[in-house]
């Protein structure tokens, strides 16, 4: 009898597991159909078109697209203003990524210590800046820098925000006043995960506030500080929306200032081959790049 | 998660000299952390304070008062000013980037969250590769699909079109990592069983059971899903030309470049504009925090 129930369970459950199986595929078509066509699709397209390359019959002839193989990107690496801008962002991202995560996870840490007063109204100014679009901010900041309209006055007349020496920094302050608060919450959300109980642990083997923010909590929120680290790396070699804008302001910041900006110029010239080659060359080093980092802050770590 | 804890292991007694600091210390304490977050309140407040007072005054006003303080107040003039400026082309943008980031990210949800289901409580074979792909689309840069997204485009002749900037919004692959890792912890596999049982069928099993105990994370999904299309300046950039399908980004992005190239009274509509497209994006972000954070931490402590 217990037999002939688990038989008849089980057939029952094939039949299920078929209507469960077209319901999955019912489930999963939306995003994988939408999936392959706006992220496989351009990716497999971009690497094709970074091989090909285009043939003119006689000097006026009709344009062809021919295979080119390793052509385009003995460009990309023989174009030094393309090697330049990735050095800018390399230095830039040296410099603003630590800057801000260090800012983001000291406030973290107040925010988390137990002993701030207004911590609500804190939170939410810290984030304000946050759902300003890229734009938007860069065109508040680009005012805010220019003499003529600043409110700090003082500042602008001994410091050319807008100039070749200055501008990197300038970019990097408006990319920290946009993300810290951001990552803030990131961090601020791992610390509130932690059972309050480990903490007590600490205090009552007489470790004080800052030890227990060296000690417990720092390496607790390892794993938030190592995703927003990923995150800041991609975001600094994608950098473009707010040199763009800056662009317009000041002649210190070139078409190719950013690697971005060059495969942008590039595509406008138009010559897409070239394009794809350097849109294909910064993904795989922003790929690479955030997944190294990954895997180095994450040697050491239980999985 | 994959955090461990390191409790001290050394004990230490609390020496006398130590009290006397310890109260100090104490002091300190309170005073010193509330210091550094408002000198930083400061840093995060004074550009939205900045816009809202320029947004405020007149144009004649702009370089010749305190920056930082009303003059005549003319907000409500400067409003009707920039909304009726060529037909209302800045409220079209505004209803642009609400239908590519308010649909979009509701589209990009609805399906990022059956997918995360999915993978997270059926098995199949090849299930944690479709993962593996989709979490490798999590670190593919917005910016490299653009130009190639751009070409495909062209190749059907629908650059310059709304489908060409809201579709790929459609796609959220971080949105499906949230999914499967909430719906792993959140949605009991003895309620889905129960649902089946009572003869529910897959669907409405998934929408009537498994999304309802999703929302935190879904909620999560669309607001991320959301600010990534309002913010995304590239592809709109790259595939629009038509000015009336402009999201308001790359509208006052255009102004801003006239305002300063040729056209300097366009400069009062960048700060006024900059002003109207800012306010309700933070007034929501402000209510809906909560959601942020709980999100967050499901995403931050992986």
């Amino acid at each position: 009898m217990a037999q002939a129930t688990v038989v008849a369970r089980r057939s029952s459950r094939e039949a299920a597991g078929r209507r469960r199986l077209g319901a999955a595929v019912l489930l999963l078509l939306p995003f994988f159909a939408l999936f392959a066509a706006f992220y496989l699709a351009p990716v497999v397209y971009a690497v094709y078109q970074s091989f090909l390359k285009v043939e003119r019959q006689g000097t006026f002839g009709a344009p062809t697209d021919v295979f080119g193989g390793f052509d385009q990107y003995a460009r990309v690496f023989q174009d030094e203003a393309f090697l330049a801008s990735f050095g800018r962002v390399l230095l830039f991202g040296v410099v603003q990524v630590p800057v801000m995560l260090v800012l983001a996870l000291l406030f973290a840490l107040l925010l988390d210590s137990g002993r701030l007063r207004f911590k609500r109204f804190f939170r939410l100014a810290f984030f304000a800046p946050y759902a300003v679009p890229g734009v938007i901010a860069a065109i508040i900041w680009g005012f805010l820098y220019s003499p003529s309209l600043s409110p700090f006055g003082w500042l602008t007349e001994r410091v050319e925000f807008m100039s070749g020496s200055v501008i990197l920094w300038s970019l990097a302050n408006v990319t920290t006043w946009m993300f810290t608060g951001y990552n803030m919450l990131i961090i601020y959300a791992a610390l509130k995960a932690v059972p309050p109980e480990l903490y007590e642990a600490a205090r009552m083997d007489g470790a004080g506030a800052v030890r227990v923010a060296w000690s417990v909590k720092i390496p607790l929120v390892r794993p938030a500080l190592v995703l927003t680290g990923v995150f800041s790396i991609i975001g600094t070699l994608q950098l473009f929306t707010e040199p763009q804008v800056f662009r317009s302001l000041t002649t210190a910041i070139t078409g190719t200032y950013t690697p971005n900006m060059v495969v942008f110029g590039t595509s406008n010239i138009p010559n897409f081959h070239l394009a794809a080659a350097f849109s294909v060359v910064l993904a795989l080093t922003t790929f690479a790049l955030s997944f190294g980092f990954l895997k180095i802050t994450q040697r050491g770590v239980q999985p | 998660m994959s955090i461990q804890a390191q409790a001290p292991t050394e004990r230490r007694p609390p020496e006398t000299r130590d009290l006397a600091r310890g109260v100090r210390r104490r002091a300190a304490g309170q005073a010193l952390p509330f210091l550094v977050m408002a000198v930083f309140t400061v840093y995060m407040l004074a550009p939205l304070w900045w816009l809202l007072i320029a947004a405020s005054k007149q144009r004649s006003d702009l370089n010749s008062t305190n920056p930082m303080w009303f003059a005549d107040v003319e907000l409500f003039g400067n409003i009707v000013d920039v909304t009726t400026h060529r037909d209302g082309l800045f409220l079209r943008w505004m209803l642009n980037s609400l239908l590519y980031a308010g649909v979009g990210a509701l589209g990009a949800t609805v399906f990022a969250g059956m997918a995360g289901y999915v993978l997270a409580k059926f098995q199949f074979r090849g299930r944690e590769l479709l993962f593996n792909v989709v979490l490798g689309g999590v670190l593919v840069p917005a910016t490299a699909l653009a130009l190639p997204l751009f070409l495909l485009f062209s190749n059907i002749g629908q650059t310059n079109s709304f489908w060409a900037v809201f579709l790929p919004s459609l796609v959220s692959p971080f949105g499906v990592y949230l999914s499967r890792i909430y719906a792993a912890s959140g949605v009991p596999d003895e309620l889905l069983e129960a649902a089946r049982i009572d003869g529910a069928g897959e669907l409405r099993t998934f929408f009537r059971v498994a999304a309802p105990l999703m929302a935190p994370a879904l909620v999560t999904v669309y607001l991320f899903q959301f600010v990534h299309i309002w913010n995304n300046f590239f592809l709109p950039l790259i595939m629009l030309r038509s000015e009336s399908l402009f999201p308001v980004t790359l509208g006052l992005y255009v102004w801003n470049s006239q305002a300063t190239q040729q056209a300097p009274e366009l400069r009062t509509f960048v700060i006024v504009g900059a002003f109207l497209s800012v306010v309700p994006l933070i007034v929501a972000f402000l209510c809906l925090q909560r959601f942020w954070r709980s999100g967050l931490g499901t995403g931050g402590v992986k």
